[in-house]
Protein backbone atom coordinates (compact mmCIF):
# COMPACT_ATOMS: atom_id res chain seq x y z
CA UNK A 1 0.00 0.00 0.00
CA UNK A 2 2.38 3.06 1.02
CA UNK A 3 5.11 1.70 -0.06
CA UNK A 4 3.83 1.98 -3.81
CA UNK A 5 3.22 5.57 -3.48
CA UNK A 6 5.69 8.56 -4.33
CA UNK A 7 5.97 9.72 -0.88
CA UNK A 8 3.87 13.20 -0.54
CA UNK A 9 6.09 16.12 0.82
CA UNK A 10 5.38 18.56 3.38
CA UNK A 11 4.87 21.51 0.58
CA UNK A 12 2.45 18.73 -1.35
CA UNK A 13 0.51 18.78 1.59
CA UNK A 14 0.47 22.68 1.78
CA UNK A 15 -0.40 22.97 -1.46
CA UNK A 16 -3.25 20.17 -1.52
CA UNK A 17 -4.71 22.22 1.52
CA UNK A 18 -4.42 25.69 -1.02
CA UNK A 19 -6.11 23.97 -3.87
CA UNK A 20 -2.78 24.63 -5.46
CA UNK A 21 -1.64 20.90 -5.78
CA UNK A 22 -1.87 20.10 -9.78
CA UNK A 23 -5.08 17.77 -9.92
CA UNK A 24 -3.07 14.79 -11.47
CA UNK A 25 -1.15 14.26 -7.61
CA UNK A 26 -4.38 15.22 -5.57
CA UNK A 27 -5.33 11.66 -5.59
CA UNK A 28 -2.25 10.38 -4.25
CA UNK A 29 -2.33 13.29 -1.58
CA UNK A 30 -5.43 11.62 -0.19
CA UNK A 31 -4.60 8.26 -0.59
CA UNK A 32 -1.36 8.82 1.53
CA UNK A 33 -3.65 11.15 3.98
CA UNK A 34 -5.55 7.62 4.63
CA UNK A 35 -2.26 5.69 5.49
CA UNK A 36 -1.01 8.61 7.16
CA UNK A 37 -3.28 10.00 10.42
CA UNK A 38 -0.76 12.40 11.55
CA UNK A 39 -0.64 14.26 8.47
CA UNK A 40 -4.51 13.99 8.12
CA UNK A 41 -4.63 15.28 11.77
CA UNK A 42 -2.56 18.28 10.69
CA UNK A 43 -4.00 18.90 7.51
CA UNK A 44 -7.29 18.72 9.70
CA UNK A 45 -5.55 21.62 12.07
CA UNK A 46 -5.02 23.76 9.56
CA UNK A 47 -8.22 23.80 7.96
CA UNK A 48 -9.26 24.77 11.43
CA UNK A 49 -7.03 27.79 11.34
CA UNK A 50 -8.77 29.05 8.01
CA UNK A 51 -11.86 28.34 10.06
CA UNK A 52 -11.15 30.54 12.90
CA UNK A 53 -9.75 33.34 10.92
CA UNK A 54 -12.17 33.56 8.94
CA UNK A 55 -15.31 33.62 12.30
CA UNK A 56 -12.65 36.36 14.04
CA UNK A 57 -12.20 38.66 10.80
CA UNK A 58 -14.60 38.09 8.24
CA UNK A 59 -17.29 40.38 9.91
CA UNK A 60 -14.65 43.39 9.93
CA UNK A 61 -16.16 43.46 5.89
CA UNK A 62 -19.38 43.38 7.03
CA UNK A 63 -19.22 46.99 9.53
CA UNK A 64 -20.19 50.08 7.76
CA UNK A 65 -16.92 51.28 6.02
CA UNK A 66 -16.24 54.64 8.35
CA UNK A 67 -16.31 58.11 6.35
CA UNK A 68 -12.54 58.57 6.06
CA UNK A 69 -12.62 55.61 3.83
CA UNK A 70 -14.74 57.25 1.53
CA UNK A 71 -13.79 56.71 -2.05
CA UNK A 72 -15.35 60.31 -3.07
CA UNK A 73 -13.87 61.32 0.00
CA UNK A 74 -9.95 60.55 -1.11
CA UNK A 75 -10.82 60.88 -4.34
CA UNK A 76 -10.72 64.60 -4.56
CA UNK A 77 -6.91 65.83 -6.12
CA UNK A 78 -4.36 65.93 -2.82
CA UNK A 79 -2.86 69.20 -5.00
CA UNK A 80 -6.28 71.38 -4.60
CA UNK A 81 -6.49 70.64 -0.90
CA UNK A 82 -2.65 71.52 -0.16
CA UNK A 83 -3.11 74.91 -1.99
CA UNK A 84 -6.09 75.53 -0.47
CA UNK A 85 -4.34 74.67 3.13
CA UNK A 86 -1.19 77.17 2.33
CA UNK A 87 -3.94 79.70 1.12
CA UNK A 88 -5.60 79.46 4.08
CA UNK A 89 -2.66 80.11 6.42
CA UNK A 90 -1.45 82.93 4.47
CA UNK A 91 -4.76 84.05 4.34
CA UNK A 92 -5.08 84.12 8.26
CA UNK A 93 -1.73 85.56 8.34
CA UNK A 94 -2.78 88.13 6.36
CA UNK A 95 -6.25 89.01 7.49
CA UNK A 96 -5.19 88.44 11.27
CA UNK A 97 -3.06 91.66 10.60
CA UNK A 98 -6.16 93.52 8.46
CA UNK A 99 -4.00 93.68 5.47
CA UNK A 100 -2.64 92.64 2.36
CA UNK A 101 0.44 92.15 0.31
CA UNK A 102 1.27 94.74 -2.31
CA UNK A 103 4.42 93.82 -5.08
CA UNK A 104 2.48 90.63 -6.78
CA UNK A 105 4.40 88.25 -8.74
CA UNK A 106 7.13 88.19 -6.18
CA UNK A 107 9.38 85.30 -6.66
CA UNK A 108 9.80 84.28 -2.62
CA UNK A 109 7.61 80.96 -1.54
CA UNK A 110 4.88 81.82 0.94
CA UNK A 111 6.75 80.23 3.34
CA UNK A 112 9.84 81.87 3.05
CA UNK A 113 7.63 85.04 3.19
CA UNK A 114 5.73 83.84 5.93
CA UNK A 115 8.76 82.56 8.10
CA UNK A 116 10.80 85.45 7.54
CA UNK A 117 8.00 88.02 8.30
CA UNK A 118 6.53 85.77 11.21
CA UNK A 119 10.06 85.56 12.81
CA UNK A 120 10.97 89.02 12.36
CA UNK A 121 7.31 90.50 14.05
CA UNK A 122 7.22 88.22 16.49
CA UNK A 123 11.03 89.85 17.30
CA UNK A 124 9.55 93.37 16.54
CA UNK A 125 6.97 93.30 18.79
CA UNK A 126 8.80 91.13 21.88
CA UNK A 127 11.52 93.92 21.99
CA UNK A 128 10.35 97.15 21.02
CA UNK A 129 8.92 97.62 24.20
CA UNK A 130 12.06 97.00 26.18
CA UNK A 131 12.49 100.20 27.65
CA UNK A 132 15.93 98.90 29.20
CA UNK A 133 17.15 95.91 27.33
CA UNK A 134 15.93 96.48 24.44
CA UNK A 135 19.19 95.09 22.61
CA UNK A 136 22.18 92.66 23.59
CA UNK A 137 25.38 95.30 22.09
CA UNK A 138 24.36 99.32 22.13
CA UNK A 139 24.41 101.15 18.72
CA UNK A 140 27.74 102.98 20.99
CA UNK A 141 29.47 99.99 19.93
CA UNK A 142 28.70 99.88 15.85
CA UNK A 143 31.91 98.53 14.75
CA UNK A 144 32.05 95.78 17.24
CA UNK A 145 28.33 95.06 16.93
CA UNK A 146 28.40 94.70 13.07
CA UNK A 147 31.53 92.55 13.38
CA UNK A 148 29.90 89.85 15.84
CA UNK A 149 26.82 89.59 14.05
CA UNK A 150 28.25 89.07 11.01
CA UNK A 151 30.85 86.33 12.34
CA UNK A 152 27.68 85.02 13.15
CA UNK A 153 24.85 85.20 10.58
CA UNK A 154 27.94 84.35 8.13
CA UNK A 155 27.45 87.43 5.76
CA UNK A 156 28.28 90.62 5.68
CA UNK A 157 26.36 92.67 7.87
CA UNK A 158 26.67 96.62 8.21
CA UNK A 159 23.92 99.01 10.51
CA UNK A 160 22.29 101.14 7.60
CA UNK A 161 22.49 104.67 8.69
CA UNK A 162 18.90 105.97 8.49
CA UNK A 163 19.63 109.52 9.67
CA UNK A 164 17.73 110.64 6.82
CA UNK A 165 14.53 109.25 8.00
CA UNK A 166 15.70 110.16 12.19
CA UNK A 167 16.31 107.65 13.18
CA UNK A 168 19.17 106.44 15.13
CA UNK A 169 20.93 102.74 15.66
CA UNK A 170 19.77 101.05 19.39
CA UNK A 171 21.55 98.48 18.97
CA UNK A 172 21.42 95.07 17.78
CA UNK A 173 21.34 91.16 19.39
CA UNK A 174 21.53 87.83 18.23
CA UNK A 175 18.17 85.85 17.09
CA UNK A 176 17.18 82.40 15.88
CA UNK A 177 15.95 82.76 11.99
CA UNK A 178 14.15 80.81 10.25
CA UNK A 179 16.77 78.85 8.53
CA UNK A 180 20.15 80.45 10.12
CA UNK A 181 21.03 82.26 12.91
CA UNK A 182 19.32 86.27 12.64
CA UNK A 183 20.77 89.86 12.70
CA UNK A 184 18.34 92.17 14.63
CA UNK A 185 18.89 95.77 14.64
CA UNK A 186 16.90 98.38 16.50
CA UNK A 187 16.46 101.93 15.62
CA UNK A 188 14.49 104.92 16.81
CA UNK A 189 13.31 108.53 16.30
CA UNK A 190 13.40 111.07 19.05
CA UNK A 191 10.09 110.62 19.71
CA UNK A 192 10.30 107.27 20.49
CA UNK A 193 8.73 105.25 17.31
CA UNK A 194 11.18 101.90 16.98
CA UNK A 195 12.09 100.16 13.79
CA UNK A 196 13.79 97.00 13.07
CA UNK A 197 15.87 95.21 10.78
CA UNK A 198 15.66 91.76 10.97
CA UNK A 199 18.12 89.75 8.38
CA UNK A 200 18.87 86.20 8.27
CA UNK A 201 19.70 83.49 5.31
CA UNK A 202 17.43 82.47 2.52
CA UNK A 203 17.66 79.77 0.49
CA UNK A 204 15.11 82.69 -1.79
CA UNK A 205 16.44 84.08 -5.37
CA UNK A 206 16.07 87.92 -5.34
CA UNK A 207 11.89 89.09 -4.50
CA UNK A 208 10.34 92.04 -4.24
CA UNK A 209 9.08 93.41 -1.47
CA UNK A 210 5.77 92.74 0.09
CA UNK A 211 4.34 93.27 2.82
CA UNK A 212 2.37 92.24 5.71
CA UNK A 213 0.80 92.97 9.22
CA UNK A 214 0.01 91.25 12.47
CA UNK A 215 -1.70 93.56 14.99
CA UNK A 216 -0.17 97.06 14.97
CA UNK A 217 2.94 96.41 13.66
CA UNK A 218 3.83 96.21 9.70
CA UNK A 219 6.78 94.25 8.20
CA UNK A 220 8.23 94.33 4.52
CA UNK A 221 10.01 91.68 3.48
CA UNK A 222 12.53 91.00 0.59
CA UNK A 223 15.23 88.88 -0.27
CA UNK A 224 18.53 89.59 -2.15
CA UNK A 225 21.57 88.29 -2.65
CA UNK A 226 20.50 85.05 -0.58
CA UNK A 227 19.67 87.40 2.65
CA UNK A 228 16.39 87.92 3.69
CA UNK A 229 15.55 91.07 4.77
CA UNK A 230 12.69 91.82 6.95
CA UNK A 231 11.91 96.06 8.22
CA UNK A 232 9.32 96.17 10.90
CA UNK A 233 7.48 98.99 12.39
CA UNK A 234 4.25 101.09 12.77
CA UNK A 235 1.32 100.02 9.99
CA UNK A 236 2.01 103.31 8.48
CA UNK A 237 3.03 101.86 4.57
CA UNK A 238 4.65 105.07 3.49
CA UNK A 239 6.72 105.82 6.56
CA UNK A 240 7.65 101.93 6.40
CA UNK A 241 8.30 101.95 3.06
CA UNK A 242 10.81 105.49 3.20
CA UNK A 243 12.54 103.26 5.82
CA UNK A 244 12.85 100.00 3.99
CA UNK A 245 13.79 102.10 0.65
CA UNK A 246 16.59 103.60 2.63
CA UNK A 247 17.61 100.10 4.44
CA UNK A 248 17.66 98.77 0.31
CA UNK A 249 20.23 101.17 -1.06
CA UNK A 250 22.59 101.10 1.74
CA UNK A 251 22.97 96.81 1.56
CA UNK A 252 24.86 94.57 -0.89
CA UNK A 253 22.66 93.83 -3.85
CA UNK A 254 23.43 90.38 -6.05
CA UNK A 255 25.66 91.45 -8.74
CA UNK A 256 27.15 94.52 -7.26
CA UNK B 1 -16.84 57.69 -11.22
CA UNK B 2 -14.02 55.56 -13.39
CA UNK B 3 -13.77 52.19 -13.72
CA UNK B 4 -10.75 51.86 -11.70
CA UNK B 5 -12.19 53.78 -8.99
CA UNK B 6 -15.30 51.35 -8.80
CA UNK B 7 -12.64 48.57 -8.83
CA UNK B 8 -10.89 50.47 -5.86
CA UNK B 9 -13.79 50.72 -4.24
CA UNK B 10 -15.13 47.50 -3.89
CA UNK B 11 -12.05 46.08 -2.16
CA UNK B 12 -12.11 48.33 0.79
CA UNK B 13 -13.97 45.56 2.50
CA UNK B 14 -11.28 43.17 1.99
CA UNK B 15 -8.87 45.30 2.66
CA UNK B 16 -10.11 46.63 6.17
CA UNK B 17 -10.38 42.79 7.08
CA UNK B 18 -6.81 42.17 6.18
CA UNK B 19 -5.81 45.35 8.02
CA UNK B 20 -7.22 44.69 10.62
CA UNK B 21 -5.94 40.86 11.26
CA UNK B 22 -3.07 42.15 10.43
CA UNK B 23 -2.61 44.80 13.04
CA UNK B 24 -5.34 43.51 15.17
CA UNK B 25 -5.93 47.14 15.98
CA UNK B 26 -9.31 48.88 14.61
CA UNK B 27 -7.72 52.89 14.24
CA UNK B 28 -4.22 51.65 13.10
CA UNK B 29 -5.95 49.00 10.42
CA UNK B 30 -8.03 52.28 9.36
CA UNK B 31 -5.15 54.16 8.98
CA UNK B 32 -3.28 51.70 6.79
CA UNK B 33 -6.21 51.54 4.90
CA UNK B 34 -6.90 55.16 3.94
CA UNK B 35 -2.75 55.53 3.42
CA UNK B 36 -3.31 52.56 0.96
CA UNK B 37 -6.13 54.19 -0.95
CA UNK B 38 -4.65 57.51 -1.39
CA UNK B 39 -1.67 56.07 -2.53
CA UNK B 40 -3.86 53.61 -5.08
CA UNK B 41 -5.81 56.39 -6.59
CA UNK B 42 -2.91 58.82 -6.77
CA UNK B 43 -1.10 56.27 -8.83
CA UNK B 44 -3.82 55.40 -10.92
CA UNK B 45 -1.82 56.56 -13.53
CA UNK B 46 1.22 54.16 -13.14
CA UNK B 47 -1.28 51.42 -12.59
CA UNK B 48 -0.67 49.69 -16.48
CA UNK B 49 -3.61 46.93 -15.67
CA UNK B 50 -2.85 43.68 -14.07
CA UNK B 51 -4.31 42.63 -11.11
CA UNK B 52 -5.49 45.81 -9.42
CA UNK B 53 -6.54 42.81 -5.87
CA UNK B 54 -3.03 41.74 -5.65
CA UNK B 55 -1.77 45.50 -6.67
CA UNK B 56 -3.42 46.91 -3.12
CA UNK B 57 -2.42 43.99 -1.07
CA UNK B 58 0.96 44.77 -2.10
CA UNK B 59 0.60 48.59 -0.88
CA UNK B 60 -1.00 47.78 2.21
CA UNK B 61 1.54 45.34 3.13
CA UNK B 62 4.62 47.53 2.06
CA UNK B 63 3.04 50.21 4.24
CA UNK B 64 2.80 48.26 7.07
CA UNK B 65 6.45 46.51 6.79
CA UNK B 66 7.65 50.64 6.83
CA UNK B 67 5.24 51.88 9.14
CA UNK B 68 7.25 48.28 11.64
CA UNK B 69 10.41 49.26 10.71
CA UNK B 70 9.48 52.97 11.70
CA UNK B 71 8.16 51.50 15.22
CA UNK B 72 11.11 49.54 15.62
CA UNK B 73 13.67 52.28 16.12
CA UNK B 74 11.52 53.63 19.03
CA UNK B 75 11.05 51.77 22.28
CA UNK B 76 8.07 49.54 22.52
CA UNK B 77 5.47 50.41 24.71
CA UNK B 78 2.39 48.39 23.30
CA UNK B 79 1.05 46.28 25.94
CA UNK B 80 1.41 42.11 25.27
CA UNK B 81 -2.21 41.14 26.03
CA UNK B 82 -4.22 43.53 24.39
CA UNK B 83 -8.19 43.27 25.47
CA UNK B 84 -9.39 46.70 24.14
CA UNK B 85 -8.56 46.13 20.57
CA UNK B 86 -11.49 44.84 19.09
CA UNK B 87 -14.63 44.07 19.43
CA UNK B 88 -16.54 42.02 17.31
CA UNK B 89 -14.58 38.56 18.27
CA UNK B 90 -16.42 37.75 21.08
CA UNK B 91 -16.09 33.97 21.69
CA UNK B 92 -12.92 32.88 22.85
CA UNK B 93 -12.04 31.25 19.65
CA UNK B 94 -11.51 34.57 18.08
CA UNK B 95 -9.29 35.69 20.85
CA UNK B 96 -7.08 32.74 20.45
CA UNK B 97 -6.01 33.20 16.52
CA UNK B 98 -5.76 36.75 17.04
CA UNK B 99 -3.05 35.97 19.84
CA UNK B 100 -1.90 33.18 17.45
CA UNK B 101 -1.45 35.93 15.21
CA UNK B 102 0.82 38.37 17.30
CA UNK B 103 3.51 35.68 17.80
CA UNK B 104 4.26 35.28 14.21
CA UNK B 105 6.72 37.38 12.53
CA UNK B 106 5.67 39.98 10.23
CA UNK B 107 6.13 38.25 6.62
CA UNK B 108 4.60 35.16 7.99
CA UNK B 109 1.82 36.42 9.31
CA UNK B 110 1.34 38.42 5.73
CA UNK B 111 1.93 35.02 4.00
CA UNK B 112 -0.82 33.29 6.02
CA UNK B 113 -3.71 35.62 6.24
CA UNK B 114 -2.91 36.67 2.52
CA UNK B 115 -3.75 32.70 1.45
CA UNK B 116 -5.67 31.90 4.32
CA UNK B 117 -7.95 34.64 4.84
CA UNK B 118 -7.87 36.35 1.60
CA UNK B 119 -8.05 33.40 -0.69
CA UNK B 120 -4.73 34.46 -2.67
CA UNK B 121 -3.04 32.35 -4.62
CA UNK B 122 0.86 31.48 -3.84
CA UNK B 123 2.26 33.02 -6.90
CA UNK B 124 0.14 36.33 -6.14
CA UNK B 125 1.43 36.72 -2.71
CA UNK B 126 5.18 35.90 -4.13
CA UNK B 127 4.47 39.05 -6.41
CA UNK B 128 3.05 40.96 -3.16
CA UNK B 129 5.91 40.39 -1.04
CA UNK B 130 8.47 40.35 -3.97
CA UNK B 131 9.86 36.90 -3.72
CA UNK B 132 10.07 33.46 -5.32
CA UNK B 133 6.89 30.95 -4.47
CA UNK B 134 9.26 28.77 -2.70
CA UNK B 135 9.99 31.83 0.08
CA UNK B 136 6.21 31.73 0.39
CA UNK B 137 5.66 27.90 0.93
CA UNK B 138 8.46 27.93 3.51
CA UNK B 139 6.67 30.90 5.42
CA UNK B 140 3.29 29.44 4.79
CA UNK B 141 4.39 26.32 6.47
CA UNK B 142 6.02 27.78 9.55
CA UNK B 143 3.37 30.65 9.77
CA UNK B 144 0.40 27.16 10.08
CA UNK B 145 2.82 25.08 12.64
CA UNK B 146 3.62 28.64 15.04
CA UNK B 147 -0.20 29.01 15.14
CA UNK B 148 -0.73 25.40 15.41
CA UNK B 149 1.60 25.10 18.43
CA UNK B 150 0.22 28.38 19.85
CA UNK B 151 -3.68 27.12 19.40
CA UNK B 152 -3.11 23.83 20.89
CA UNK B 153 -0.90 25.62 23.80
CA UNK B 154 -3.80 27.57 24.53
CA UNK B 155 -6.38 25.52 24.31
CA UNK B 156 -5.98 21.86 24.50
CA UNK B 157 -9.34 21.47 25.58
CA UNK B 158 -11.10 23.03 22.75
CA UNK B 159 -9.16 21.13 20.81
CA UNK B 160 -9.99 17.95 21.76
CA UNK B 161 -13.92 18.15 21.64
CA UNK B 162 -13.72 19.70 17.83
Amino acid sequence: MTDRMIPVTEDELHAYADGELPAERRDDVERWLAAHPDDAARLQAWRGIGEDLHARYDGVADEPIPARLSIDRLARPPRRWIAGAIAATLAAFLIGGGAGWIAHGASATPTAFAEFTGDALGAHRLYVVEVRHPVEVEGSERAHLQQWLSKRVGYDVKAPELDGTGLKLVGGRLLPGPQAPAAFLMYESASGERFTLFTSRAATGATQMRYASRNADGALFWADNGVGYVVSGPTDKDRLNQVARLVYDQTEKSGS
Amino acid sequence: MSAFRDEVEVMIPALRRYARALTREIDLADDLVQDTLVRALRSEKLFLGGDLRSWLYTILTNLNRNRRRAIARRPLFTPLTDNTADASGTEAEGRDIARALATLPDEQRAVLLLVMLEGLSYREVADVQSVPIGTVMSRLARARGHVKASLDGQRPALRAVK
